[in-house]
């Protein structure tokens, strides 16, 4: 064997390996996939979306589940989304590269790999017990903000570098301040691309259970929250304590409210590449 | 261009703005009930003991409609934390209350009351094709479960000679499951003390699921688990070797974790209540209504019942502290 043949060899057999481990994932999600919508869809009915929840699985609903995982959704958007992009503008555009900022990006970076749990903690002692907020949506929606956070800033910076500097250099040429370059060239450019991430870090939020159950969410409330001041459950303690009861019937019940789940998430995530897809198709520079 | 992009801003906005009415629009249906009660009885606590409060929860709306009850599930200890702190009105509790928790809740001016309001028996499980385990002694699971045990005792004939020469795979409670504590306190002799080296789960399932699958398991956990995968399961009768309370080894059912003969793994669950808590009216109503309705609702969810009498004890003892609790706070 040559050393040619030996090295297209080699490239074969990475080439397979690829596709393989390419395969797992996916076949792994389509297992599972198929699974919970063969246990659940068929339970999924109006009656489901619109009960309490009750003892008796056949009689109980998501009602009070869904409507607080949305206004968890919303809430932890508003608080995020300003937040974060103001944040990952200064780190952009403004900040010069000290080692204060450079300190900054590496706890930012850190962050978003801080597990929840940490983030339900913190949540716990400064919203429940300093601020004295309770169990509360609002104080729900700031620890997840906190959560995404880290997310948004990251990928509001790199939709802000990917506005090319001739972009701003002639907004500069013009006369422009530093704001209005930001306002009127930079921030319009990138917009897309920032929205994409904050749906893509809400859609992470929209599944997390633990730092929720740890601030205080609750599991039976037979009340739609009305306002953010409410006390409320979501959809992910909902089904995590579904599978943990004894009754095969409840079972079906989680796997018919993660269909629900999924569907929020792969909802968020169709805006996301409708965003991004209309965003490459209008900028032509 | 700018247009365009302050245009998303808008949409979102009102995209967020529209949601938040719809939310605040929908669910203000109101019901019909027998109570002209209202206010609010925060819950929460054990996860074990969810489901019966749950239960009498949904009962209960339809009783007084305009009582806002509500439940989490933050664990026994988690519960603990908050009812000793105040924050809510009644803790659903799969153990009884440390000596820590009520120093904290004394330092806070708070007394309380501990209510019992069904039983769990704690069943002692292995796989249906195990063929050789026909019962089991306490002594015999302390052997197994005691710290000591950890690493040496590792076969099925180190327990009992004539037990086959093969592994012994354990499954039971996670630590920092109420479970955990009883199991331990009532089999080793101390609470939260034992082996580590067994598969730990929080969630009965999966250990029903590790039991059901493993021919060397032996593993335990609450009836209702038991109960309801029967098939995959087999159930070891338990012997306390004190024969004034039933003879012999004896299994886990409805019947002797009532009467008390399936010892020493039957045990309690708990409600308390504070002092602050009976001053509203709507917690003591809503009380009064879960003990009457206990027995029943305990059934439907997987546990047991307890005998008539020690509910009536629970309510006496009820009325009395929440007597005492109003003759207190009219003194101040």
């Amino acid at each position: 064997m040559t050393n040619s043949e030996k090295n297209r060899l080699k490239d074969k057999a990475f080439q397979v390996f690829g596709v393989f481990c390419t395969f797992i994932g996916l076949v792994v999600l389509a297992i599972f996939l198929i699974d919970i919508v063969i246990e659940g869809v068929a339970r999924i009915d109006w009656d489901f979306l619109t009960s309490l929840p009750s003892r008796r699985a056949a009689r109980a609903g998501i009602l009070t589940a869904w409507a607080g995982t949305l206004w968890i959704l919303v809430l932890s958007a508003i608080i995020a989304f300003p937040l974060g992009i103001a944040a990952g503008i200064y780190l952009e555009e403004y900040a010069k590269k000290t080692k204060l900022s450079n300190f900054l990006e590496i706890n930012i970076a850190n962050l978003a790999g801080v597990p929840s749990i940490i983030y339900g903690l913190l949540g716990l002692e400064l919203f429940v017990r300093i601020m004295n907020l309770g169990g509360i949506l609002l104080a729900g929606a700031l620890t997840l903000s906190l959560l995404i956070l880290p997310i948004v800033i990251v990928t509001t910076r790199e939709a802000i570098k990917a506005v090319p500097r001739t972009i701003r250099d002639g907004s500069f040429a013009l006369g422009a301040s530093k704001w209005q370059t930001v306002w009127h060239q930079v921030l319009p450019a990138s917009f897309g691309g920032i929205l994409t991430g904050v749906i893509l870090a809400l859609s992470r939020a929209v599944g997390e259970a633990a730092p929720l159950i740890v601030i205080g969410a609750l599991a039976y409330v037979p009340f739609v929250p009305r306002s953010p001041m409410d006390e409320f459950t979501v959809l992910p303690i909902q089904i995590f304590n579904w599978t943990s009861r004894p009754q095969a019937a409840f079972l079906t019940n989680a796997a018919a409210a993660i269909i629900i789940l999924l569907l929020i998430t792969f909802l968020l995530n169709g805006i996301a590449v409708y965003l991004r897809h209309r965003q490459q198709k209008k900028i032509k520079w | 261009m700018l247009k365009s992009r302050l245009s998303y801003f808008r949409l979102s906005a009102v995209i967020m703005l529209g949601a938040s009415l719809a939310m605040t629009s929908c669910g203000g249906e109101r019901q019909e009930g027998g109570s002209d009660m209202s206010g609010s009885i925060q819950i929460d606590g054990s996860s074990t003991v969810y489901p019966i409060t749950e239960a009498v929860a949904e009962e209960y709306r339809a009783e007084a409609p305009d009582v806002k009850v509500t439940v989490g599930v933050s664990g026994t200890g988690g519960g603990m934390k908050k009812f000793t702190r105040g924050e809510i009105d009644i803790v659903n509790a799969s153990r009884s209350m440390n000596a820590e928790e009520e120093k904290t809740a004394t330092e806070n001016g708070l007394s309380f009351l501990q209510l019992s309001v069904a039983y769990d028996g704690l069943t002692v499980v292995v796989h249906p094709e195990n063929d050789w385990v026909q019962d089991i002694t306490v002594a015999e699971l302390k052997k197994i479960w005691e710290p000591e045990a950890q690493g040496t005792i590792k076969r099925w004939n180190q327990i009992r000679p004539e037990w086959p020469d093969q592994e012994i795979h354990l499954y039971g409670a996670g630590v920092e499951s109420g479970t955990y504590d009883y199991f331990t306190e009532a089999i080793v002799g101390k609470s939260h003390s034992s082996r580590g080296d067994y598969t730990a789960s929080e969630d009965d399932n999966v250990l029903v699921q590790g039991v059901s699958t493993d021919p060397l398991a032996l593993g335990f956990f609450g009836y209702a688990y038991y109960e309801e995968n029967k098939s995959k399961l087999k159930a070891i009768p338990v012997n306390d070797e004190d024969d004034s309370n039933g003879a012999g080894a004896i299994l886990p059912s409805l019947e002797t974790v009532k009467d008390g003969s399936y010892a020493p793994l039957s045990r309690p669950l708990f409600l308390y209540i504070s002092s602050k808590a009976v001053a509203k009216p709507e917690v003591v109503d809503f009380v009064n209504f879960y003990l009457d309705n206990a027995p029943e609702l305990s059934e439907e969810v997987g546990y047991i019942r307890m005998p008539d009498n020690i509910y009536n004890e629970q309510r006496q003892k009820f009325e009395q502290f929440a007597k005492g609790a109003a003759t207190a706070t009219n003194q101040q």
